[in-house]
């Protein structure tokens, strides 16, 4: 096989097992970062990496966990080869491990290539800026936050909010208006329950898109630290479908919280220095190595759209790991207890809401012309709706000048009727925009400064009416 | 020349290889790692053991493979060439790397910084047997339709010039002339290679004079930044960092712009560089990007070469800056850079400090920004240029307690704090007008009294006006709005008035997105004179509702989106205007009084 001498051969020379880890004697000729094959007591195969080798100590971590693992009877095998992904187009409708082996009792796939898991960086001179909405027919989404393909939008949420309703409305609904293939999803399933991991899937069954959609599953009760490889192994599946086989590709990565864990985990037992809230250092830039293989590229039809979903700690936003996604996404859609209190759906607040590309996919053209000025006035309106709201609740009516009222009236239809829609409402942008300016004529026209009065003209619903008077 | 020393690999652990039998190896040299030629520098040395972090992934590398030195520590090629380039962190120039190798920056590529075939005019200005020194002019060339590259003598060399090459094209790696030094004969080229970790020499620094105007209203107004400062732009995710620091950009009044992205978005450095393609400078027929030069070491590229990014950065701006120039660099985001540092220092195992940020993170921001300001340089010739550094950091939770900004905040003498309140409500740039300053501002004032005299004063009223406003929905909050008098109305309104239609200001707006100094000043003088008015029309007894609903009100809200070209008629018409309304407004009321 290799002309190369230790590879193939066992070797009985680990010494300490720690968390993930196994620490064992160096051999000569291996490589940073190399496959290791960990052959268990029992006989069993587990994949590793080398992540430390000195002449003294070689790292390994072990990927699907060292529960069962011995000093004495556990050796190891050198590959020679980084961590790879057999790819072919066969994946679709399949399920596989969180380290990419079949899950679903069928056959291994006939690769058509193997692709290592860690995709050398996109150079940002030849990646192509996306431009082209997407419409998920959710409202506060398409008209204040927009996707666009080849962006990375997150879910932020709490536990028990409905983010998995609305990733699966927003998969059923997402297109790109004007072009009929649609989406090809690659589904990542990190820590989550059987329960959740069934949920989704019968939603594919149920939309008759399994034959659209690949699977990636680690459970909750699966080793943690197979996690690290699950997103990578999704989003290389994603790179060959999207810049070899010209496909939209968007995908899912759920839970980011149980990745970002397993990362403490390991930084932990390496005995590394905690960053922000035990977290590694490193987080950042970890991150950033899956959340950047989002995008488009020059010269190539396909795409990659992420949408990382998280549950946030505590619904706390300042917690690294929503910290962190938000600085390294390209906005992030936060879904809000308050409002999934109050009962609305999805539960969107969307003042700390951003899509950072929408402006390049909206207007005249794409939405229509009237897009971004009409959702900086709904911003605006909303913002201080809350405002006249919060005085309102310290200081009672009393405190409210009439312009105000008409500020709180606006903020509590705007909740019921644009924020609110059905679990199975479809909304065009159209619709969207028209419901926004319905809104907008509670105020007075004066009040409306963000919007220029071409567009004014144009679009607002009693425009004739209140010049006439 | 020192011996070129080898050794061999000891250990691997992520970025960073430890290499033994490395005697004769400096701090900071750079070395080629393995079989690879995985390209990295020595960050420490103990013995013959030197510590290695590489710009480049490590994986395959195995122990015992061999490793060389170069001889010299990481460097920038400085020459014609520069502008309009997009580089990594370690210079290696991006738009190349694209053409040879396609869309993916695969290990081990190599591309050299400046074109070795391109042939420039060059056109001498010195005679054989004129003694020089380093930073005197040789020659120029035109580098870009805007910039004149000046050929200088190399800050290392001083003597007399025995050799000149005659008017004509040559390549940079041409001689085109040779110093006659106390150490023999040097040749000099088109270009010249620079040490990044080292700040190029200057006379004296000076101290600032200039603002730098952005064509940010919030910014040249309230908080204007000198030519020579330092202005830190701090905020949550989303509050306008990048925006703010791509604004100025494309508009400051700068000759040359070094523009940093430093381990943020890919799709960020895609869009810059578009709109930059596409953009002009402003009213000229110019090509933004015969200004403007990237470096670009993204957030999944190595950190080793992210934290050296701002170093070349601001090598190439010290270059420009020698050359006379006014140079401005933006940072974005130093946080990346200082996690960098953060992250190598935890793999050597240093004492941690503050957040785990080392001890020394105070020092090498002190250094780094040390670099920037306004200076004579060196040279026979008295000549002056400037770096000005805009840098965005990024707070962790948006807390600005946290090492990089208390550290950075130390230094800069202007600060724009960016609001998460602000950016909710789309109020962009989300510049908070209580918590942002500028230290610069006395040493301007001169300045802008020469442009306009009440320029301070008129400054001070609008931001008396915003604070009066702040207090007084304070008290509403507590006590509610009846008690509210109409000349206390009239501070919402105008403090309202003041933020929708002078603050805001629309980046992305084809006519609003640069506001002339000169627009600045009168957009701010019509408004705080209607707000003079209204409160004399109150006075004399005119009820608030029939001053908010005067036509002019509407003209106001247009006036930031008026052409530059029609402003100034605009401008004259709506005040004139203005002041027929408000006497209507009085001699109505005054009407009205005589009739009961
Ligand atoms: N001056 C501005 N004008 C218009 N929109 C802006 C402006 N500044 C920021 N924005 C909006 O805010 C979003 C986030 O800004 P950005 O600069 O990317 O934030 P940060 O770098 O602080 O995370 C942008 O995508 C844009 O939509
Ligand atoms: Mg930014």
């Amino acid at each position: 096989m290799s002309k190369k001498s230790h590879l193939g051969l066992k070797f009985f020379t680990v010494r300490e097992i720690t968390g993930p880890l196994l620490f064992c004697e160096s051999v000569t000729g291996v490589g940073f970062g190399e496959v290791v094959q960990v052959i268990t007591p029992r006989g069993g195969e587990q994949i590793g990496q080398v992540i430390d080798i000195s002449d003294e100590v070689t790292v390994i971590q072990v990927f699907e966990g060292t529960a069962g693992l011995s000093v004495e009877s556990t050796a190891v095998r050198f590959t020679g080869e980084t961590i790879k992904l057999p790819v072919s187009m066969d994946m679709f409708g399949r399920m596989f491990t969180g380290t990419g082996k079949p899950a679903d009792g069928g056959p291994n796939i006939l690769p058509e290539k193997y692709l290592d898991i860690h995709a050398p960086t996109i150079n940002p001179y030849s990646r192509e800026h996306p431009t082209k909405f997407i419409q998920t027919g959710i409202s506060v989404i398409d008209g204040l936050n927009t996707l666009l393909l080849g962006q990375k939008l997150p879910l932020l949420s709490g536990t028990g909010l409905p983010h998995k309703l609305l990733a699966s409305q927003i998969v059923r609904q997402a297109k790109v208006v004007g072009e009929e293939e649609g989406f090809t999803i690659v589904f990542a399933a990190l820590g989550i329950t059987s329960d959740e991991v069934t949920f989704f899937r019968n939603d594919f069954l149920k939309m008759g898109a399994m034959g659209k959609v690949v699977m990636f599953v680690n459970r909750a009760e699966e080793p943690a630290i197979e996690r690290i490889l699950t997103p990578r192994m999704a989003l290389t599946a994603a790179e060959y479908f999207a810049f070899e086989h010209n496909l939209d590709v968007l995908v899912i990565l759920v839970d980011m919280t149980n990745y970002c864990e397993a990362l403490r985990e390991i930084s932990a037992s390496r005995l590394e220095i905690p960053g922000r809230r035990g977290y590694p250092g490193y987080m950042y830039t970890d991150l950033a190595t899956l959340y950047e293989r989002a995008g488009i590229i020059k010269g190539k039809k396909g795409s990659v759209t992420q949408m990382p979903i998280l549950t946030m700690p505590d619904d706390d936003i300042t917690h690294p790991i929503a910290d962190l996604t938000s600085y390294i996404t390209e906005g992030q859609i936060i879904l809000d207890r308050e409002m999934f209190k109050k009962g609305t759906y999805p539960p969107i607040d969307p003042l700390p809401c951003l899509s950072r590309l929408m402006d390049k996919g909206i207007g005249a053209g794409k939405t229509r012309d009237d897009h971004k000025q009409l959702s900086d006035q709904l911003y605006y309106a909303y913002a201080e709706g809350k405002i006249v709201q919060g005085t309102a609740l310290v200081s009672g009516e009393k405190a409210l000048t009439s312009t105000d009222k008409l500020y709180l009236k606006f903020m509590e239809r705007f909740e019921r009727e644009f924020i609110s829609q059905g679990f199975n409402e479809n909304r065009d942008i159209e619709d969207t925009l028209n419901i926004g300016w319905t809104l907008l004529s509670i105020l007075p026209k004066s009040e409306l400064t963000r919007i220029e009065p071409s567009i004014i003209k144009k679009y607002h619903p009693n425009h004739e009416k209140e010049d006439s008077k | 020349m020192s011996k070129k020393i080898s050794g061999k690999v000891s250990r691997i652990a992520g970025s960073f290889v430890t290499a033994k039998g490395m005697s004769g190896a400096q701090m900071f040299e750079l070395v080629k790692v393995g079989e690879a030629g995985v390209i990295g520098e020595i960050i420490r040395l103990q013995g013959k053991v030197a510590v290695i972090q590489a710009y480049e992934e490590t994986e395959g590398i195995k122990l015992g493979e061999k490793v060389f030195g170069t001889g010299k520590p990481l460097s920038v090629e400085l020459g014609p060439g520069l502008i309009g380039q997009i580089f990594d962190g370690v210079q290696r120039p991006l738009t190349v790397i694209s053409n040879m190798y396609g869309p993916l920056i695969k290990r081990g590529v190599e591309a050299l910084a400046l074109d070795r075939k391109k042939k420039w005019a060059f056109k001498p200005t010195l005679k054989k047997g004129t003694k020089v020194t380093g930073g005197d002019f040789v020659g120029s060339i035109q580098e870009t339709s805007l910039i004149k590259n000046r050929i200088m003598v190399p800050p290392t060399i001083s003597g007399v010039i025995s050799d000149i090459s005659s008017e004509g094209k040559y390549t940079i790696t041409d001689p085109i002339a040779e110093v006659r030094t106390s150490g023999g004969l040097e040749s000099l080229f088109l270009m010249h290679t620079w040490p990044v970790r080292k700040p190029r020499p200057y006379k004296t620094m000076l101290s600032p004079t200039e603002p730098l105007l952005s064509g940010q209203r919030i910014i040249d107004s309230f908080f204007p930044v000198a030519k020579g400062g330092i202005a830190a732009t701090t905020g949550g995710f989303g509050t306008g960092k990048t925006v703010v620091l791509q604004t100025l950009a494309i508009w400051v009044d700068a000759d040359v712009v070094v523009y940093i992205g430093c381990g943020e978005r890919g799709n960020e450095m895609a869009d810059v560089l578009d709109r930059f393609s596409k953009l002009k400078l402003g009213s000229s027929n110019q090509s933004l990007m015969n200004r403007t030069i990237f470096v670009a070491n993204v957030s999944n590229m190595p950190i080793v070469a992210r934290e050296a990014s701002i170093y070349t950065g601001i090598s190439l701006a010290e270059y420009y800056r020698d050359m006379g120039y006014n140079v401005a660099l933006m940072a974005d985001s130093t946080s990346r850079w200082a996690e960098a540092l953060r992250e190598i220092s935890g793999r050597l195992e240093e004492m941690p400090g503050e957040e785990g940020y080392p001890a020394y993170l105070a020092s090498r921001l002190a250094e780094f920004y040390a670099r920037a300001g306004q200076v004579q340089t060196i040279g026979n010739e008295d000549r002056q240029g400037s770096i000005t550094v805009l840098a965005a950091i990024s707070p962790p939770g948006g807390d600005f307690s946290e090492p990089v900004t208390t550290n950075t905040l130390r230094i800069a003498k202007v600060f724009w704090a960016l609001d998460f309140a602000l950016a909710h409500r789309r109020h962009f740039p989300a510049i908070n007008w209580f918590m942002s300053y500028s230290e610069n501002l006395p040493m301007l004032e001169p300045w802008f009294a020469k442009v306009e005299k009440d320029w301070q004063k008129l400054c001070n009223e609008a931001r008396t006006l915003l604070k009066e406003e702040e207090e007084l929905r304070e008290i509403v909050a507590l006590i509610g709005a009846e008690i509210l008098g109409d000349k206390q109305r009239s501070v919402f309104e105008t403090a309202k008035m003041l933020k929708e239609y002078f603050l805001l200001q629309n980046a992305f707006h084809p006519v609003d997105a640069y506001c002339p100094i000169a627009k600045t000043y009168k957009m701010l003088r019509t408004f705080l004179k209607f707000y003079d008015k209204t409160k004399i029309a109150i006075d004399s007894g005119v009820p608030l509702v029939n001053i908010l609903s005067l036509p002019i009100r509407e003209k106001l809200s247009r006036l930031k989106t008026t052409p530059t070209e029609e402003f100034d008629s605009v401008y004259l018409e709506i005040d004139k205007e203005m002041n027929e309304q408000f006497e209507n407004l009085e001699s109505e009321s005054s009407g009205g009084e005589d009739q009961i």
